[in-house]
């Protein structure tokens, strides 16, 4: 029940977390002087067009822009009625989107999904990447298989993301035949899910995941290889090497488990950098994730868009770094956070 | 020196009953600390090659209009997209120095691109100290001297040139005066908070460490680049680009500070039941003066080293920043701003030169990351 007592209590810090980091975006996203509607007020003024100031107007009002700030906050939050019906985030209702003149949630819609897909794709990349690399360098260590790898490694870390995506891009295309742009085939947009759809959106997700997992995979390989090399050294290993247990065997019993933990932990670091790099890459690649559009909003001072967005993006970290923090706890015993009984 | 049997070496000389058997290490033990950690620095070759990589790159830097050949908002509307050029040393099997071939551009109208073609009769010797477009060293002195130009008649596109034929070679040099420095200013800005936060919730702990400490916690869970992409959206198109530096460098900074500061909060919370803190503390020592004279120096070594190691990520930030259109601008000219320009695939297939910008991104990281690994392992001389 321990378990089922702490998930609960890591919740309730993640929802808490949550509320300070959407003061924090709403903050941000009102630093920039002035607003879109006031700008566009302006602008239809100087140019006298009555239409559509009246529709600007009405807007102005209806999203609570005339109100104080930390009303409009409530009010973009949910927590207190906007003045005509608008109901706010925690109603379902993520406002509107005055750049693309379309509700947020219709311009977001699929691309949420395709952001997690994304990202869950890259964590894949990096677990499934960094642990066979990570292991065979600490257990080839000082050979060429340990030095190979880490100058790839260091490579990985040191060559920008979008840089990567364009190279990777042309070259796949030129020599793999791989697709170039986008999650999926432009004519399967706007489709039901189907089977050629599945098989055209994992096509397409290869470059992409590879590049947004690569700097991820690096650092995560050479975490693992130094706490490899650690474990490697203490006497037990000695022991079970006395005792005559093949290599692999010493290598896997003991002290892969033990130097695992952190690999585990390391999530929560991992995992915002990774949603970062899926921003950028997905604007270099024209990924239809969240990234373009984010950058759009912020652009051009969309605010509620840009809002939902980095809002969406925060909490997709928090709720991975909560599941690792509980699967943490659950693979090791002897993790028990708070006070003692 | 005999070799004995089984490969050892055993010294000729006679033994000494007298001779101090310690001297050797007592000279290790009396060695002031510097001299430890140079000679355990010395020893990462690839931390020392990087680390004088760096030293001779920031010295050279106010001097990049110096050995540029060219100015970087300087256009030659004949040469858009030339590819780059060699420079060479025999002419016709006899050395006349260096020289360049003279070039010319045609506009190919089917592929809808510049075609050049090099006029390889004609050997134009490279002019040295010659007298150029104008710049200013450190913002002090104006002159057009320059360590190289193009011969009249010809041009000296190492790398190339980009869209507007401005010189890609000179380009880098320039930018690298603002790609390399937002870092440090990044740093510093980061350092200054790191320092300040850490130390006061370990020093104090209690209700303020509880609260910076959630503080630090948000700041790490939040994915950096959206973060950064909505503040620098937030810095006014008006500005001048030296005030948009340097806002993008505090941006970096200010977004950077919570692992150091979780860093030293942990040293304090070590540190402070030290005997020599509570003697501090009995004597009337102000917390401001614990923390500045005995506290901070114990680690300041390692933070410094792990600093180092974040430098690389302000670098590619900065990078990533002008791609995207949201950190510095034109005429501004950093390395980000460059690759601006190779944002297309055609870019990068038609007119490879442009990418060039990335490799000294990524070996100046590169040199950050060997340099930084270095320091760290060789900060601490007395560990085994």
């Amino acid at each position: 029940m321990a378990i089922l007592r702490y998930a609960t209590l890591r919740f309730i810090t993640m929802l808490l977390t949550l509320l300070v980091v959407s003061v924090l975006i709403f903050i941000i996203i009102n630093l920039p002087p002035g607003d879109y509607l006031s700008n566009q007020l302006t602008e239809l003024r100087a140019t006298g067009q009555e239409a559509g100031i009246a529709k600007a107007e009405f807007m102005y009002h209806e999203y609570a822009m005339d109100r104080p700030l930390w009303e409009q906050y409530t009010i973009w939050m949910g927590f207190t009625p906007g003045p005509q019906g608008y109901s706010g985030m925690l109603q379902g209702d993520f406002g509107w989107s005055f750049e693309f003149d379309r509700p947020v949630s219709e311009i977001v819609g699929e691309a949420l999904w395709l952001t997690v897909l994304v990202n869950v794709a890259a964590v894949l990349f990096v677990y499934l990447v960094a642990l066979p690399l990570g292991v065979l360098a600490a257990a080839k260590a000082k050979t060429w298989v340990d030095y190979t790898s880490s100058f790839v490694g260091y490579l990985g870390l040191a060559t920008p993301n979008f840089l990567l995506a364009l190279m990777l891009f042309y070259y796949g295309h030129r020599y793999f035949d791989l697709p170039i742009g986008g999650l999926m085939a432009p004519e399967l947009e706007g489709e039901p899910m189907s089977l050629e759809k599945v098989k055209s959106i994992l096509v397409h997700l290869i470059v992409p995941t590879f590049v947004i997992g690569t700097a991820g995979a690096a650092g995560m390989m050479q975490r693992l290889r130094a706490n490899l090399l650690d474990e490697l050294g203490k006497p037990y290993v000695e022991t079970a090497r006395a005792k005559g247990l093949p290599p692999a065997k010493r290598l896997w019993k003991y002290p892969l488990r033990m130097a695992f933990n952190p690999f585990v932990a390391d999530i929560g670091n991992l995992l915002p950098s990774l949603i970062s790099g899926s921003v950028l890459v997905s604007v270099v690649l024209g990924l239809q994730t969240i990234g373009p559009a984010l950058l759009t909003a912020l652009k051009t001072q969309d605010q509620f868009l840009a809002g939902f967005i980095l809002l969406f993006v925060a909490l997709l970290t928090l709720v991975g770094t909560m599941i690792s923090d509980v699967l943490l706890m659950l693979l090791d015993p002897r993790i028990r956070y708070g006070g003692r009984d | 020196m005999t070799i004995l049997p089984d490969g050892r070496y055993v010294s000729d000389a006679p033994y000494d009953e007298n001779e101090d058997l310690s001297a050797i290490e007592r000279a290790d033990l009396d060695m002031p600390n510097w001299k430890l950690v140079w000679r355990a620095f010395r020893k990462h070759r690839m931390a020392l090659i990087s680390g004088i990589f760096l030293l001779v790159g920031y010295l050279l830097l106010p001097f990049a209009g110096f050995i540029a050949p060219y100015t970087p908002n300087e256009r030659n509307a004949d040469y858009l997209y030339a590819p780059p050029q060699g420079i060479h040393l025999f002419h016709d099997g006899k050395f006349i120095g260096p020289y360049v071939y003279p070039t010319t551009a045609h506009a190919d109208l089917v592929n809808y691109r510049w075609d050049y073609t090099t006029d390889k009769t004609n050997a134009m010797p490279l002019e040295f100290f010659c007298k150029g477009g104008e710049y200013t060293i450190i913002g002090l002195f104006t002159t057009n001297r320059h360590l190289v130009c193009a011969p009249a008649g010809a041009t000296l596109f190492l790398f190339g040139s980009d869209r507007l034929g401005r010189d890609v070679f000179s380009r880098i040099l320039y930018g690298a005066q603002l790609s390399m420095t937002v870092g440090l200013i990044g740093i510093t800005v980061s350092f200054l908070l790191g320092i300040t936060f850490g130390s006061i919730a370990g020093y104090f702990g209690g209700k303020i460490d509880w609260v910076i400490q959630r503080a630090i916690e948000i700041l790490r869970s939040l994915p950096e680049l959206p973060l950064w992409l909505a503040l620098s959206a937030a810095v006014p198109a008006s500005w001048g680009p030296v005030a948009v530096f340097f806002m993008i460098s505090l941006i970096l900074g200010a977004l950077d500070w919570p692992g150091l500061a979780r860093a030293v909060r942990s040293k304090f919370l070590a540190l402070r039941e030290e005997e020599y803190v509570k003697a501090a503390e009995v004597m009337g020592a102000k917390p401001v003066r614990v923390i500045r004279k005995h506290l901070l120096p114990n680690f300041l070594s390692h933070l410094i080293a792990s600093a180092t190691l974040s430098i690389p990520a302000m670098i590619l930030g900065e990078t990533a920043l002008s791609f995207l259109g949201l950190g510095l601008r034109a005429p501004a000219v950093s390395w980000g701003v460059m690759l601006n320009d190779a944002q297309h695939l055609a870019s990068i297939e038609i007119y490879p030169w442009t990418a060039i910008p990335m490799l000294p991104i990524i070996i100046t990281v590169l040199a950050f990351s060997f340099f930084g690994d270095g320091l760290r392992d060789s900060l601490d001389p007395y560990k085994n």
